[in-house]
């Protein structure tokens, strides 16, 4: 246990539910805060951002709302911030096929899962059918 | 209703973003352009997007469909002063926005809609004698 802690420890956590599009807006805005406070860049924060703004997005039309959990990371001497987008929605049966760009079931250009995996570091996406849909993501500094 | 101004100046529109928009927003805004451009019959729309913090791919769909309505209502759009660190993200986003007439700053999106604007008679006119 004192071992994983050392590996990478979370200083701050926040839940920010995703019910409507103002709440996207919102998942927006805290992002950006929080990259600010960790000391992003300003390509770094947008890219983040953007990002957030995406997967926000697909929790919220795709999987019918959902949450974001925030986290700042440190790990050794570098520092980052996750994002958790959880939905309860209906799934993706194919998720390879869902990061390719260009692939969309709803009104989209098919570019956000696909496209926020490049604007971060660390992307991984767990989703079960009739379940829903976890995508995690990590941008270190 | 929460809506973004869309300002008639001459033959054209003018529409600064300056708000965070949320989806429903942005798509009101693309209904009220195209009732504009139809209602003023503008022929070029000028918009400017130096107060948006980020473009993600719902927004750049938005300029891009606005862009495209346009031109179906005979109007030319330009979308000026876009951030570097928006431009940088969105192409690593995989969106180049084809299709959508830039420029750096309003007034050379001006320039460019006005030239755009005053030749297109000319195109016109060169056309119909030959069909």
């Amino acid at each position: 246990m004192p071992l994983m802690r050392l590996a990478m420890n979370v200083l701050k956590r926040e839940v920010q539910p995703l019910k409507n599009s103002n709440d996207v807006v919102l998942a927006r805005q805290k992002v950006r805060q929080w990259a600010i406070e960790l000391r992003f860049s300003l390509v770094d924060q947008t890219k983040l951002v953007t990002a957030a703004s995406e997967l926000a997005r697909n929790a919220l039309d795709h999987g019918k709302g959902g949450e974001m959990v925030m986290e700042s990371l440190v790990n050794g001497s570098k520092s980052g911030l996750r994002l958790v987008f959880e939905d309860k929605g209906p799934g993706i049966a194919d998720v390879d096929q869902a990061l390719k760009d260009g692939f969309t079931t709803g009104n989209g250009m098919g570019l956000g899962l696909g496209g926020s995996k490049r604007l971060v570091s660390e992307f991984s996406i767990e989703s079960v059918v009739g379940k829903g849909t976890k995508v995690s993501v990590i941008r270190w500094k | 209703m929460e809506r973004i101004p869309v300002l008639r100046m001459g033959p054209l529109l003018l529409i600064t973003i300056q708000v965070d928009m949320h989806d429903r927003l942005a798509l009101q805004l693309q209904d009220d352009v195209a009732q504009r451009i139809s209602d003023f019959g503008s022929t070029g729309v000028l918009i400017d997007i130096s107060s948006l913090e980020i473009v993600d791919s719902f927004i750049g769909r938005m300029l891009a469909n606005i862009a495209a309505m346009s031109r179906v209502l005979g109007a030319e759009t330009v979308v000026v002063g876009m951030q570097p660190a928006v431009a940088i993200t969105l192409v690593e986003l995989g969106m180049s926005l084809p299709g959508v007439r830039t420029a750096l700053s309003v007034e050379a999106g001006m320039e460019s809609l006005m030239s755009a604007v005053s030749n297109a008679p000319d195109e016109a006119g060169d056309e119909r004698p030959q069909a």
